[in-house]
Formats: structure tokens, sequence, C-alpha cells
């Protein structure tokens, strides 16, 4: 309670001192400037000397860059060429050209101007070394699948695409789009089912799962000519024991990729 | 009133259960051909040299008639202490040591059939003189009297034992189920492949051997061409010649699965699965896989369809157009499509019986999903009749020749094995324990 009144206190203060200050007279008008000193007699002036123009490395690659150095006696302004312009009599500046310049300095006093030059090479880049051959050979069709495309799973005796196999389908037509437009071969769509029913009706119902993956990859662009079904029925379980997980597992179109 | 009525609804729920179970009881003593004959088969024996070979023989004998189901086996316990040999020994004699007929007519043996005889070796050859006598009609008992003949060694024991059972069994007039052979499919060598036994487990033999995996076997009704399932990988069917056990041709369509392939009757035609519409539904086609139409049309899982052995007029098939699959029946042309089984579980497999008025076939009543029993139905008033009871899967039965018989394949002792029993589910026997056996089909 009291830090708060306190501090309550401060802002206060603060906020009195700000507007005061806002509110203060400007201060008095600047004095008059003095009257110009009487001529006297004119002496020779002294010419302006360029005492050095260096560039620095003289010679660069195109693309790299070099720094010019100059400094000069008696100058009251100095010019360089090549898109520089004016700059101190004394002084530095980073140069880019593209190809080989000569730099002009020029520096003027009252004494005249003196003028002086230095050349940049800029030499071609060396062509970079051409990419050494690959040494691992190009994926293949089915290490790219194997590696891209995951299955889609099925409910018991069902072979209508549900909301995951949806979701799963989409990407795997995104990814077998890329795979189909690198590589050449087909890419297989197993249908697989559960132990459950008959071997013999299981056979029919891996044949609708596969084709219903197939139809729905087709939909969503993936060309239907390198696309194929086999059913495996229950013939080829993923996972051997009898419950719901591992009938899960085994309920799903799985795909091959084949040269 | 209320209490009344309920009662009356009881009633009627029960005389309907009762009903239907009496129903049930009734087709199985249909399929059984109600009582059976007895038959007594006393030991054999070899003059000379051919006794060692008896013990084969007469284990072979007994095992081939009292497999077929046909008889009720007298126990030889209760037999007479002295074996007739040849047909002089039942003429005439004292009473009471087997050397008269009427000591095999009369209690305690009390049989319809003897079957009696003796081996030897002649010219190199084991020689079987057996006969088979109608113990119940004195005046003219003969019914067999037969030389049979094979080679001096247990396999040629074994060749004369069956013969001569095979010709008992005929005479019956019933086939029995010498001769007859079961294939199947085996991953006993690594990749599922399609084998084939004698139907007692014998001769167990690689049938056609392909790297690709084989399935879903299934043979013409003459025995004579055998079609199966190869994943190339696309699922394909095969057609194989069995006595030369050459590959003949079959024209797949274009599909994606072409499966399951049938024959009907006559062997004219042959149905089966394919997806060259889209979906996988029913066809029929020449042998060759020419001339193919389409017999089916959903959008629903087809599949099994079995062509009636009987009457080729209609076909049974394996549907999953009203949810969960289920046995439905059509016409040979498509039409007049029935459910058979209710609708509750999964049923599958269904395999005509050689009367073309029953199925065979595996259906989850009463389990989850995934187990099966062997129920066997008459098609025409749809009941049916439970099998096997356990959990886990008993599936695939299709019936011997002789009707009495089926094969079908279980994983009751943790792998799937293939076993036979009789149509009322008793003497159940287990025929594989190599590696992992199903599907079998019975087959002449």
């Amino acid at each position: 309670m009291k830090t708060k009144r306190q501090i309550g206190a401060v802002l206060l203060t603060l906020s009195l001192v700000m507007f005061a200050e806002g509110c203060r007279k400007k201060g008095p008008a600047p004095p008059p400037p003095p009257a110009p000193a009487p001529r006297v007699q004119e002496q020779p002036k002294p010419k302006p000397v360029i005492t050095s123009l260096t560039v620095d490395p003289s010679s660069i690659e195109r693309g790299q860059s070099a720094t010019l150095r100059w400094s000069s006696q008696n100058a009251t302004s100095a010019t360089i060429d090549n898109g520089i312009g004016s700059v101190d009599p004394n002084g530095s500046r980073q140069v880019s050209p593209s190809s080989t310049t000569t730099y002009k300095l020029t520096v003027t006093g009252e004494g005249g101007e003196a003028t002086q030059s230095v050349t940049l090479r800029v030499t071609e880049p060396a062509p970079a070394a051409p990419p050494p051959p690959p040494t691992a050979p190009k994926a293949t069709i089915r290490e790219l699948v194997e590696q891209m495309i995951k299955d889609a799973y099925f409910d018991y005796d069902k072979s209508d695409i549900r909301e995951d196999a949806r979701n799963q389908l989409q990407q795997n037509a995104d990814a077998l789009k890329n795979i189909l437009r690198q590589v050449s071969g087909t890419v297989v769509i197993e249908g697989h089912c559960d132990e459950r029913g008959s071997a013999e009706y299981n056979l029919g119902l891996g044949d609708r799962r596969s084709t219903s993956a197939r139809d729905f990859l087709v939909q969503l662009g993936v060309p239907a000519d390198r696309l194929r079904v086999v059913s495996y029925g229950k013939e080829r379980p993923q996972c051997t024991e009898s419950n719901e997980s591992c009938w899960q597992k085994n309920r799903r179109a799985h795909f091959v990729g084949v040269e | 009133m209320k209490k009344l009525s309920l009662l009356f609804v009881f009633m009627i729920a029960g005389a309907w259960l009762m009903h239907s179970q009496q129903r049930a009881a009734d087709l199985i003593v249909d399929l059984m051909k109600g009582d059976r004959p007895s038959i007594a088969i006393p030991d054999f024996r070899g003059s000379g040299e051919a006794q060692k070979f008896m013990v084969i023989f007469n284990n072979t004998l007994q095992s081939e008639i009292e497999n077929a189901g046909v008889f009720k086996m007298v126990p030889k316990s209760m037999m007479p202490r002295s074996n007739p040999q040849v047909p002089q020994d039942v003429k005439e004699s004292a009473r009471g040591t087997g050397m008269s007929l009427s000591d095999w007519s009369s209690p305690p043996v009390d049989t319809n059939y003897l079957a009696f005889g003796y081996t030897g070796i002649q010219n190199n050859q084991l020689v079987l003189f057996g006969w088979l006598y109608n113990v119940r009609q004195p005046a003219n008992p003969q019914v067999i009297g037969k030389l049979y003949f094979g080679t001096v060694d247990d396999k040629g024991a074994q060749q004369i034992a069956r013969e001569f059972a095979a010709d008992i069994l005929k005479l019956l007039g019933i086939e029995g189920l010498a001769g007859t052979k079961v294939y199947f499919v085996s991953n006993r060598s690594g990749e599922k492949q399609i084998w084939v036994m004698d139907h007692d487990g014998s001769n167990q033999r690689v049938f056609a051997p392909y790297r690709q995996l084989c399935t879903m076997p299934s043979v013409s009704p003459d025995g004579s061409k055998i079609a199966f399932t190869m994943f190339a990988p696309a699922p394909i069917i095969m057609m194989h010649s069995t006595e030369a056990g050459r590959k003949l041709p079959f024209l797949n369509p274009r599909a994606s699965m072409n499966a399951q392939l049938t024959f009907t009757a006559d062997g004219s035609k042959v149905v089966f699965v394919s997806q060259v519409g889209g979906f996988a539904q029913i066809h029929i086609a020449n042998p060759d896989g020419s001339g193919l139409q389409r017999l089916s049309n959903t959008r629903a899982v087809e599949v099994e369809p079995k062509v009636n052995p009987k009457t080729g007029a209609d076909i049974v098939f394996v549907s999953g157009r009203g949810g969960p699959q289920q046995i439905y029946r059509m016409n040979i042309d498509g039409a007049d499509v029935q459910r058979l089984t209710p609708g509750e579980g999964q049923a599958s497999n269904p395999a005509w019986h050689p009367n073309g008025k029953h199925i065979a076939f595996s259906w989850t009543r009463g389990f989850e999903p995934g187990n099966f029993n062997v129920f066997v139905m008459d098609v025409t008033t749809k009941d049916f009749v439970q099998l096997t009871h356990g959990r886990g899967r008993n599936e695939n039965p299709t019936w011997a020749p002789d009707g009495r018989h089926l094969v079908f394949a279980s994983n009751r002792t943790g792998q799937m094995q293939i076993y036979t029993m009789l149509a009322d589910g008793t003497e159940v026997r287990q025929l594989t324990n190599s590696g992992r056996n199903e599907m079998p089909v019975w087959s002449k």
C-alpha cells in the first residue's frame, strides 16, 4: 500500500517536470555574423599533390572486391571517375567492378589540380569444378515407395476408405505423383485382410480394398496406368497374433514399387 | 389371461424347437442311410512266405471297410475260434466252431456279411482268394469270389486288400473310399502348394510344385482335372490333368483376380470368380476359359461358386451382398437368388453332397467371427445340423464320393490340419501332422 502511494507521487512529480519543460521559453537569438576580414595581398597558392593512390589487391576475380586508398595535400576537393564521384581528398572506397577498370583520381585545390590513375585488374573466375559423378546409384522405385508411401487401413469386412486412410492416401497421392515423375516402373497396391473371414471371401475383399485405394489415388491425379492391384486375401499377414491390434495391422492396402 | 398366452407362446416355441431338432436328426439319418448292416472280417492267413504280409493286409482290409462307414464292424472277440479260409470251411459242419454259416448269422456274432479268404505266392505274385458271403441267405450266400494279384511286398498286400475292400463296398451299392484321394494345400516345404494323399492319409506327396503360392484346389466330378488358384502375383486360375499332372490350357480373363474355379456336373462348363467387370463376381465359361459370361452382378464380394453335382441346375455361393458373408443359391443362369443361411454370423465354404440335396459348410454361428464349425444343410428345407463343436476353426468341409464321409481342416490342436469324419460328426481321424495343411478336396 505504502509503495503504491510512493510510486504515485513519483509519477506525478515526473509529469509536472515534463510539463514545465515543454513550456520553457526559447533561448535568446544568436549574435549577428562578424564583418568579413579585410582583403590581403594574394600570395601564390600551393599546388595540390596526390601523395598516393593504391588499390589493394591490384587484381581480383569478378565478384570480389578491392579497396581504393588515396591521400593528397593542398586539395580542397577530389573526385574519382567510373561512377564514384566526389570523395574526400584523403580516403578509401570499396570497389567491385565487373571488368578491369582504371580509376582516375582528380584533386583540386586553390593552386590547381592533379590527377593520378590506378588500374584494378579483374579476371574471370575459374570455372566451377564439375560436380563429382554420383557415387550412390539413383534410388529405385522400390526404395522410394518403401520409404515414402504408407499403408492405408480398413475396418473389419469393409473396403470403403475411412477418414484416417483418406488422409494417408492424400499424402500418398502427392508422393506417388512425385515418385512416378522421377522414376520408371509401376506401383502395386496390395489388398490384405485379417484372418477371421474365410480365405476365399478374403481374396475378394482384398481385391475390393486394393481397388478402392487405387480408385481414390486415380481421382487425385495419380496416373492409373502406373498402378496395379493385387489381392493377397489373408495369405500374407503382416502380423500373426489373434487380437484386434494385430488384425488391424493386416486390414490394409500396402504399396510396393516394381521396376 | 396374459400368463396363459405367454404359456401358449412357449408351447409353440417348444414344439417348433423339438420339431426342428427332429428334422435335424432326420437329416443325419438320411445321410447315414438308415441302419448299417454288419460285417465280420476274421483275420486272413497267408500260406508259406505270404504270411509275413498278412498283418498289413488284415489291417488295411479292416480299416478300409471300417472307414467307409457303411458297416457295423463285428468285434473279433465275438467271432468263433476257427477262421474259415475257403468256401468248403462254411459249407456243412459241426455248429459252434465257425465252420457253419449259422455260427455267423446267429448271436453273438449276428452278422449280415462275412468276408474271408487267404493269400499265397504264385508265379512271384501275391495272390488273394477273397470271398464275401451274405450269411442271411444260406441257399446262395456268395456275393464275391474273386482273385486279386499284387507284388510280393507290403505295398502289394495293401493294394490287394484295398481292391477287395472296394469290391465289397461297391457291390453293396455304395462306392467306398478305396482308391479315392484327398487334394489339399500344405506349406510343409515352404510356400503353400497343392498336395495329394490317399483317403486314409497315406502316400502324401506334392502334386504341383510351383514356386508361387498355390491354394484353393477343386477337382472335376470325374476326377480327371484339378483347378487351383496361384498368386502370380495377382491370383490366376491354373488347370491341370490329375492323371498326367500336366498343365492344361486355361484362358484367364484380363483382371486383377481370377480364382476359385469349379466344374459343372458334366464337366462341360466351369464356374469361377473374376474381377473382370470391376468387382469380383461369379462367371461361367468353357473349360478352357473361352466363352466367358457373367452370372452375378452386385457391388459386393461374391465368391466360392459350387455347381450342383447331381442336377447341374443350381449354384451355391458365398456373398457379402447383405452384410457379413452368407451362403446363397441361384440358378445356373444366375436367376432366382436366395439366401440359404439365416444371416447370423459368417458362413462360407459350401460343398455339395453327391446327392445334390445337401451342402456341408462352415459357419461361425454361436461364436465370435473367425471361429467356424462344420454344418450340414438341406438346401430345400434349410434345416441344418452342426457337426463340429468347438472354438478355433473347423472349415472347408468336402464330401467323400461315398457321401457318408467328410474331410475338413481344423486348428483344434493349434496348427491347421486335415481330418475326416462321418456325416454324423463321429469317427474323427487326423490325416496330416506336418506343417500347416488346409483346404482339402475329396475326389474320386
